[in-house]
């Protein structure tokens, strides 16, 4: 009776090779759609950032790169304080990446072995810091900036980041640390590794690969922060700030090759630690 | 020589008592097996010897080394866990030689002993290969080699077996009793498997609670257990118990059902003085048969299953409204719905407390 069922049921389905057709074009579809959905804009101004001055404001435009050229970049590139802040975005997202891992990365090894009291709260609490809008924040930390001799140095802007950083390197680093068996560095241990060298021989090579796409999500993270940058910089900004000081007063080419300028980077980045991203955050909810 | 011993160990994890003042002492050169229930504190007490937990009262000395404080490194053991524990990033020579190596060996030495480890578990074609690339039970021997290299006078084993499956499981038990004859390093095994229990120590303690509720030999474990728990863990399937109550009047004799059991002379005193008192029965399911009719020490029992295992058949019986197990010869004659009469020797019972289900001597 159940099986005469089972068949009449598969019937009624359209046939096996057709399904899976089927499916893999909605699948392939609905992602062709997504990716579209995201490299649309990103075409466009890689478009604009790469024709001629004029190019960029012709109407109607043409979407193949049909008068390619260079001038806007080098327009851009050559722009008085683009290249100094350029060196001022590496600068502080260097001295961030360093700053959160030293202090996150403990902090998420203590949360994923270590049973102590108040860890959920603490767990919570990292992410306060998240709260309150860096609008709100901003006046008053401008004024310790200044009281501090922090004011308009990188320090100062690295000094932010982190703190903005660091609660996702700590649960980030936490969910790495958890994915690396606690047995493992017992094992060590009972074969003459102290605590730190069982860490240093054992769990720090396998987390390594993690950890370094910490590190890169980061100095995305630095690199893309605009307003806290404008805000308690003035002569060294970053270079999301000194687009943004110098938007409104900017040709638009000026714009679009600032924009492509600053995306690619970031997309260099994602690119190379996809692969780790997803190993996260599966650790993460493992 | 490295004797173990455990002086009072207490542990405990908030409001669980893990291990419970257990005192334990383990010659040079035996094999100890803790034996008992997942939670009964068998693998706590073996981590506390370890050095991974750290212990809430007692001493642990190895030899005649206090090693209650020392870190894991100091204690001079090698121990083999659950999950094998293989480093995943470094190659099986390298995972082998990585204690020698934290020693501080010279390179040469290094691999004469790798070397030797390998053979020993006959790893030697994979000394190159990664983890990944290793069966869980080559993996499984990786982690058993890595802790013999060391030569340590301990050994621990936390259910090195659990994770293979039951055939490898079959040939790992027989190698690694070979093993412990060749090296004869002081091995304490903790498993909840009462076979592996039985065929590898040279001693059991078995474990309940975090106490430790009978240690001895297997057989004695076996044919004496201490106590109705005991009993009832070990043997597949466990001893049989039934409630009778021990006669008011006359000879001492214990009712159960409708049969009156006569104890042997060396049993009388003690249920003599436990007149009128209910009293459990333990016996065996080998060390009941088939009687043609009743006569003394016979019980009245009705077939309800039948399982014909090969060596043996395997009964599953009501007895005066109690289920028990009994084993008898596969070619002995039997079907499901049979009533017959069960013999049994008047020694191979085991008296128990039906209150604390104490083994009564």
């Amino acid at each position: 009776m159940e099986s005469s069922l089972a068949i009449s049921r598969g019937a009624k389905r359209a046939p096996i090779a057709w399904r899976h057709v089927r499916d893999q074009v909605g699948l392939y579809g609905a992602a062709i759609l997504l990716a579209l959905w995201t490299l649309a804009p990103i075409y466009l101004i890689a478009l604009s950032a790469f024709s001629t001055k004029a190019g960029v404001s012709a109407w109607p435009k043409s979407l193949l790169p049909t008068n390619f050229s260079t001038d806007t970049m080098q327009f851009f590139i050559n722009s008085k304080g683009v290249l100094q802040s350029v060196g001022n975005s590496v600068v502080v997202a260097l001295l961030t990446i360093a700053a959160s891992l030293l202090l996150g990365a403990p902090g998420g090894y203590a949360l994923a072995r270590f049973r102590f009291k108040g860890k959920q709260t603490i767990q919570l609490s990292f992410l306060i810091s998240k709260m309150f809008p860096t609008a709100i924040l901003s006046v008053p930390l401008a004024v310790t900036f200044l009281q501090l001799g922090l004011y308009d140095t990188v320090w100062g802007v690295a000094l932010i980041h982190t703190a903005m950083a660091l609660p996702f390197v700590i649960l980030l680093t936490a969910g790495i640390f958890v994915g690396v068996p606690r047995d493992l560095e017992e094992a060590a241990q009972t074969l003459g590794c102290t605590r730190m060298q069982a860490f240093v021989r054992v769990v720090l090579p396998l987390a390594l690969p993690a950890l370094a796409a910490a590190a890169i999500f980061t100095f995305v993270i630095s690199w893309n922060e605009v307003f806290a940058a404008t805000i308690i910089t003035l002569q060294h900004r970053t270079l999301p700030a000194q687009v943004l000081s110098s938007l409104n007063d900017s040709p638009l080419y000026y714009r679009f090759a600032g924009g492509f300028f600053m995306i690619v980077p970031a997309l260099i980045f994602i690119f190379l630690i996809r692969k780790y991203l997803l190993n996260m955050w599966g650790s993460v909810v493992r | 020589m490295a004797g173990i011993k455990f002086d009072s160990v207490r542990r405990v994890f908030g409001k669980t008592v893990a291990s419970n003042d257990v005192s334990l002492e383990i010659k040079d050169g035996e094999f100890m097996v803790l034996l008992g229930p997942s939670g009964c504190g068998k693998t706590t007490l073996l981590r506390c010897l370890a050095g991974l937990e750290r212990v809430d009262g007692g001493r642990i000395y190895i030899g005649d080394r206090d090693v209650t404080d020392l870190a894991p490194r100091d204690r001079k053991l090698a121990m083999v866990f659950q999950s094998y524990a293989v480093f995943p990033h470094l190659t099986v020579f390298d995972n082998i030689a990585f204690g020698l190596k934290m020693q501080g060996r010279p390179k040469d030495e290094i691999k004469r002993r790798v070397q030797e480890g390998a053979e020993l578990l006959q790893l030697q074609d994979y000394l190159a290969r990664y983890p990944a690339q290793l069966s869980g039970g080559q993996r499984q021997r990786v982690a058993v080699a890595r802790g013999i290299v060391m030569q340590a006078q301990v050994l621990l084993m936390d259910e090195p077996l659990s994770n293979l499956d039951a055939l490898l499981r079959l040939q790992m038990r027989a190698e690694l009793k070979r093993l412990h004859a060749e090296i004869k390093a002081t091995t304490i095994y903790v498993t909840h498997d009462q076979v592996e229990a039985l065929s590898l120590g040279d001693r059991i303690a078995v474990m309940k609670s975090g106490r430790i509720v009978q240690c001895d030999v297997p057989m004695n474990i076996y044919d004496d257990p201490a106590s109705v728990f005991v009993g009832g863990f070990i043997g597949t399937p466990p001893m049989n118990f039934l409630k009778g109550v021990v006669s008011a009047e006359g000879a001492p004799q214990v009712v159960v059902g409708e049969s009156r059991i006569a104890p042997t002379p060396a049993q009388t005193p003690a249920l003599a003085a436990r007149r009128g008192q209910p009293i459990l029965l333990g016996i065996r399911p080998e060390n009941l048969a088939f009687a043609s009719s009743a006569q003394r020490n016979t019980l009245r029992g009705h077939v309800v299953v039948v399982e014909p295992l090969g060596s043996h058949k395997l009964l599953t019986m009501q007895v005066s409204g109690e289920t028990i197990k009994v084993s008898v010869p596969p070619d002995q004659s039997v079907a499901s719905g049979n009533d017959v009469w069960l013999h049994f020797d008047a020694d191979k019972i085991r008296w128990m407390d039906a209150g604390s289900g104490d083994t009564i001597h």
